[in-house]
């Protein structure tokens, strides 16, 4: 399949409709998603908007790096600390493979940012050298961490993409929604809606909330690293969210995803209202684990929405909590007939799977919840 | 709409209205962002708003960002820290505005970019920041939007031609969005003369005594803003004078 060079408009994109039930399969155009869904149905979306994580950096010998925030341990307010993949100079025009490894950066050090940020290296990571984690701060001491956001946001750049020539700008990874920095990449399945889809899918009685959860980096070059992905990530289901899908759930209606990062904070503040008797969800925030796949049992989700990726691939497996490896195949033999674009920035497709189970019948099932916004003590240690 | 605990973003506000409304919402417990292109400017605002609002018995917090509000380039900036400093922003004021080459020249004497400076800082920049700062408004079906308007607006006066121009097309900003994305709610609200250093850089022998003060209709604007529902939404108001 071809990956799409260039953000796709919304104009030009199209859903593949997977049912995994049924096995139909069919493409329509983005704007079509409302006639897709039927009156009842809740759509969440992700509320995050997009971080510049792509910092370009020097060691205080001179060496250029570049910082590339994996996730963030704190994104709000006054602390700004990330974990952060360390790249060798260059930029994503060179394939990962190319560049240089990174010179070696220790505890204690100060990288310079351009001219005003610095990041403070306080901790590196067991699973590998390339990883550590950073506070920013201003070269000038006791600055305000509005100051220290804003000279984030100047020297910052989206994370670009190897098969993307032209640059991505602030502007080409939010969504229409976009609120809280939280996210390091798009969550890009966002991209099949505008605020126009959203009137609409209101106007056919299908609910729109949203989500915020701070979807990671997809790949960093290092391999030890891209192991691990993704690392544990930060999520909010608020109370009002919780609420929608508790009435959509008794009303009968589904509950469709749009992007993957939705299936995470939704299952997992399923699994964080499991302690519950009434299978209603409850309002959670935390950082989850979670990790999607064959053996995953779905209690919220009903649909995802997403990007359409090669079937090597982790997002690949993680649509198998939704349908079996066969029904995915034959999408993905459609996806390349129809000529459909793949990757973050491309097309999309729909897939239905069997409806979720109700949470209490499953309280068992994997994935675990940490109660408090902490990064996991498996990606970084001192 | 809620003030307290409320994130709410001002432009142009580190001086006349829109500093004065800064400083009045963080003394009610709002959790202010105020943008502002000059630094130096902005820095001793939020300070001034900060320690106001450490008097006040609930008051709120002020933040600064310093960014052109007329460029592109800056808008997501702008969204994506205010939103890393204070949450959800509920409530935006486009207070920031250029009268473009002083003296105020003929409309024939404007030069085409001077027209489209004023224009991308009084239109096009409010359009590109509430593009980005009203989309979750309409996910969370809550939010206002205030775009602060001038006679000039309605009226036409020799010399103010850029700026009337951009005015009026802000007004109908205001009411274009209102018709599309009810029930977040947007406003023009002409705020009257007021003694500040834009009235003063536009008709620098006015009389000073018959203008209003920027902190009295700033108040007057809060009022507003905690009552904004029962507005019809689009409105253009008008604050009156002193």
């Amino acid at each position: 399949m071809k990956p799409a060079t260039t953000p796709r408009s919304l104009r030009k994109l199209r859903i593949l409709v997977v049912d995994a039930l049924t096995g139909v399969q069919a493409t329509h155009p983005a704007r079509a998603l409302p006639d897709l869904l039927r009156a009842g149905d809740l759509v969440v979306v992700n509320d995050a908007a997009t971080l510049p994580a792509s910092l370009q950096a020097r060691t205080s010998a001179g060496a250029a790096v570049e910082l590339r925030i994996v996730g963030a341990t704190d994104v709000d307010g006054s602390a700004l600390h990330f974990t952060a993949a360390l790249l060798g100079s260059g930029d994503w025009r060179t394939p990962t493979e190319h560049r240089p490894p990174p010179p070696a950066v220790g505890v204690g050090d100060v990288l310079a940012i351009g001219d005003e940020l610095v990041a403070h290296v306080v901790a590196r990571s067991v699973l590998s050298d390339h990883l550590v984690h950073v506070e920013l701060g201003l070269r000038e001491p006791m600055a305000d961490p509005s100051a220290i956001w804003a000279a984030l946001y100047r020297a910052g750049r989206p994370v670009q993409y190897a098969h993307v020539p032209a640059p991505l700008a602030l502007w080409d990874v939010q969504n229409a929604w976009a609120g809280r920095p939280w996210a390091v990449e798009m969550p890009s399945a966002g991209r099949a809606l505008d605020i126009g889809t959203v009137l609409a899918l209101r106007a056919r009685g299908v609910e729109v909330v949203a989500i915020t959860h701070a979807a990671g980096v997809s790949a960093t070059g290092h391999p030890e690293i891209d192991a691990q992905l993704p690392f544990p990530e930060r999520f909010e289901v608020s109370e009002g969210t919780a609420r929608a899908v508790n009435r959509a759930k008794a009303r009968g209606g589904r509950v469709i995803a749009i992007g993957t990062s939705v299936v995470r904070a939704l299952e997992s503040a399923a699994r964080s209202s499991g302690g519950s008797d009434d299978g209603r969800l409850r309002a959670a925030a935390g950082v989850t684990d979670l990790l999607l796949g064959p053996e995953t049992r779905r209690a919220v989700v009903d649909a995802v929405l997403t990007g359409v990726h090669e079937s090597d691939t982790t997002h690949f497996t993680l649509l198998k909590a939704f349908a079996d490896r066969a029904t995915l195949d034959l999408a993905l033999a459609s996806a390349v007939r129809e000529d459909l674009l793949g990757h973050e920035l491309g097309d999309a497709w729909l897939v239905w799977g069997e409806p979720a189970a109700p949470r209490v019948a499953q309280r068992e099932a994997g994935g675990r919840c940490a109660p408090a916004p902490r990064v996991s003590g498996a990606t970084v240690a001192a | 709409m809620e003030i307290r605990n409320t994130g709410v973003l001002v432009t142009g506000a580190s001086r006349g209205l829109g500093l004065e409304l800064s400083r009045a919402l963080a003394r009610e417990g709002a959790r202010v962002v105020m943008v502002a292109r000059n630094a130096r400017d902005l820095d001793d605002a939020v300070r001034v708003v900060k320690d106001d609002a450490a008097t006040a018995a609930r008051g709120g917090e002020a933040h600064g960002l310093a960014f052109d509000v007329g460029s592109k380039e800056a808008v997501h900036r702008i969204g994506g820290a205010a939103g890393a400093l204070v949450g959800d922003i509920d409530i935006v004021v486009h207070a920031a505005s250029t009268l473009g080459p002083l003296p105020m020249p003929l409309l024939l004497d404007t030069d085409c970019e001077d027209l489209e400076r004023v224009l991308a800082v009084n239109l096009v920049g409010p359009f590109r920041l509430t593009k980005v700062l009203a989309g979750p408004m309409v996910l969370r079906r809550r939010g206002l939007v205030v775009f602060v308007s001038s006679d000039a607006a309605i009226s036409a006066y020799a010399g103010w031609g850029s700026y009337g121009v951009s005015k009026a097309a802000q007004d109908h900003l205001a009411r274009s969005l209102a018709a599309e994305l009810d029930p977040v709610r947007f406003l023009a609200v002409d705020p009257g003369e007021m003694d500040t250093k834009m009235h003063a850089d536009a008709m620098p022998d006015a009389d000073r005594a018959t203008l209003a003060r920027p902190a009295d209709v700033a108040a007057r604007l809060v009022t507003l803003i905690r009552t904004a529902e029962s507005v019809p939404n689009g409105s253009r108001l008008v604050l009156g004078g002193s």
